[in-house]
């Protein structure tokens, strides 16, 4: 998914967004890896949130918000991979929050499916669900183009080649730190230190 | 350089003499869990990344435990038991529990202390969040999710950010009415859900020294709710002896250096702590039991990885021997082990299960993550309406349980079942003085 902006409609969010909100439990029972499931796990994504518009519109699988503007504390909870996967399988590209609970952020980057960006202050107040917006992420900026606002995001440094790569292991393979193609070898190669975890 | 118990451990795990807060380095993971909602989804990346053929990098590190969807009639639970089954199979892993054997065991944080996979000093990993339980035993670990962990199942290593230490001592001595669960949430009320976000939580002092295994279990439980990377405590001679009673491996545990270094020390006197309560919908939200006496219930519940042990049974039966339920009360044991023990530990002569039973309590006896996180709609004990819930488990999150419309009040064993006796939040030294 590698680019630098990504631009479209906004999802705004509170305060610690748990896991359960972002997937409920119920449908835990969809595995990931299996493509029929993972886009089944994308229409479900954020329909535990109380009080908020469907993120994902009913009877429908993807969501017309790519971003997702939040609080404190998003993803806190439970380490299922599911959550970021869901959001990700929806079509979302990025979440802008003001801290993130490690797992989840540690997934998003892990799998590639999202950019969690992080924010000084807090952006919440300065977005509406609808509007539109744009986030460079070489300039580490996210714009909102209702109002043109131009507000700064913390460089995601070290996670970002690894979310652009598409995940860890597609990281993993292009910096040789694994062989390239699937092998029982690829054990034997000591991964070197270059990505950050958290 | 002075380290904690949580740097030790790392440094020994990635082969270097000393490591600090803030470094990444590639830990050597002693033990890799997963269960059955992450454990597909794990098997599944192994095979892509790796190869269809691929082996774990050690079958004797890899446990499999599958406790979450288990006595539903949804048939993809029953398909993602076949697949960690299929797996566990073709890699001729020695420590798998399958569902429907006697080796079937339960929620997997209490099971892997009782089949002895919590070793002091060692670094465990778990497709789950509340892995950090084992910090209880004197061991690292915390929860990842499916990329990690197949990573792991290939390589046996993961890079890791050391986390800073948080240290919380507790002086002297719990009151007899408290139990671990007030202690944590009321920590957990103190700093807040992401107060320990990226950190380690170290508990220490003579009344957690004071406390049985199970009892650390549940405060080490429940860091994640803190946003703990993990919890830990020294071993002592408690650790030692139910280590030792469940596995012959050797293990070196490590203990915290008197000049370590910490990013946040509060003492506490034991004595001053209360019956606490989490209010919906988030576990910091801190309240006494006695403070919300006009909090009418519509049931109560005893199970999960937090409060569904055998001490946890043992101290409902305490307050509940003899009296009768004003609310229905679900129960349902961690494990299989305490499922047994239920039946056969007594109080004054009678077995715990008795004394449920003649409470009026809801019991069942197959040992599951059950209604702790909602599941399948036939999940024992959930909530499929706008019940309001206390229960011995740990995040009271919006539909955590079941419906969205449910509210759910996290409590202690004793507070459970003191409010399921009156069908209002209690403070259980209305029945233990």
């Amino acid at each position: 998914m590698s680019a630098n902006r990504i631009r479209g409609q906004v999802y705004v969010l509170g305060d610690n967004i748990d896991t359960d909100q972002i997937i409920p439990a119920q449908y835990l029972n969809l595995v990931p890896t299996i493509p029929e499931e993972y886009e089944k796990l994308g229409s479900y994504a954020l329909c535990g949130v109380l009080d908020a518009p469907p993120y994902v519109p009913q009877g429908r699988t993807k969501t017309p918000y790519a971003i997702i503007v939040a609080g404190r504390n998003f993803g806190c909870g439970s380490s299922r991979e599911h959550a970021p996967i869901a959001i990700g399988a929806a079509g979302g590209r990025a979440v802008v929050a003001e801290s993130y609970a490690r797992i989840f952020f540690r997934n998003c980057v892990a799998t590639g499916e999202l950019y969690p960006l992080e924010t000084a202050t807090r952006l919440v107040g300065e977005f509406v669900t609808g509007d539109e917006a744009e986030i460079d992420l070489d300039a580490s900026t996210i714009t909102n183009l209702r109002t043109g606002a131009v507000m700064a995001l913390a460089p995601l440094g070290d996670a970002r080649p690894v979310i652009d790569a598409g995940g860890l292991f597609e990281y993993a393979r292009r910096t040789g730190m694994i062989a390239s193609t699937a092998h029982p070898d690829v054990r034997e190669a000591v991964p070197v230190n270059r990505v950050v975890e958290d | 350089m002075a380290m904690t118990m949580t740097e030790k451990i790392l440094a020994r795990a990635s082969g270097k003499a000393a490591v600090r807060p803030g470094e990444n380095v590639w830990a050597n993971v002693d033990t890799l869990m997963t269960h059955d909602v992450c454990g597909p989804g794990t098997i599944g990346i192994f095979k892509r990344e790796f190869g269809a053929a691929a082996k774990v990098w050690d079958r004797d590190k890899v446990v499999i435990i599958p406790d979450h969807y288990i006595f539903t009639a949804d048939d993809k639970c029953h398909r993602n038991v076949a697949i960690l089954r299929q797996f566990a199979r073709e890699q001729d892993l020695p420590h798998y529990y399958d569902v429907g054997t006697p080796r079937y065991k339960g929620v997997c944080h209490i099971a892997l202390a009782q089949e002895g996979h919590c070793r002091p000093g060692e670094v465990l990993f778990g497709t789950d969040s509340h892995t950090c339980t084992a910090g209880a035993f004197n061991q690292f670990a915390t929860g990842i999710g499916n990329t990690d962990a197949a990573f792991i199942l290939g390589t046996g290593k993961l890079l890791v950010k050391v986390p800073p230490t948080m240290r919380f001592v507790f002086e002297g001595e719990f009151p007899p009415y408290l139990m671990a669960k007030d202690v944590i949430l009321h920590l957990i009320g103190e700093i807040g859900v992401d107060g320990g976000t990226y950190k380690a939580m170290e508990f220490a002092g003579e009344a957690i020294e004071r406390l049985e295994m199970e009892e650390r279990m549940t405060l080490c439980n429940m860091v994640i709710e803190g946003g703990g990377k993990n919890g830990i405590i020294e071993a002592d001679e408690r650790t030692f002896a139910y280590v030792r009673a469940r596995t012959g491996k050797s293990f070196e545990a490590v203990a915290p250096d008197a000049d370590a270094k910490h990013v946040f020390y509060k003492r506490w006197d034991a004595r001053t702590i209360e019956p606490t309560v989490a209010r919906p919908h988030s576990p910091d939200k801190r309240a006494t039991a006695r403070s919300l006496a006009d909090v009418a219930i519509t049931r109560a519940y005893i199970g999960s990885c937090t409060g569904g042990k055998l001490t946890d049974f043992a101290s409902a039966a305490r307050v509940l021997r003899g009296r009768k339920v004003a609310v229905q009360t679900f129960l349902v044991p961690a494990t299989t082990e305490i499922a047994r023990g239920i039946g056969t530990e007594t109080l004054e002569g009678k077995t715990l299960l008795s004394i449920f039973e003649e409470a009026g309590c809801t019991v069942s006896l197959d040992a599951s993550c059950a209604a702790c996180l909602g599941g399948p709609a036939d999940t024992f004990g959930r909530i499929n309406g706008p019940e309001v819930c206390i229960s011995t488990t740990n995040r009271n999150f919006p539909g955590r349980m079941g419906a969205k419309e449910g509210q759910i009040y996290l409590a202690s064993p004793y507070t459970v079942a003191a409010s399921a006796v009156r069908g209002r939040i209690t403070d259980p030294r209305e029945f233990l003085a």
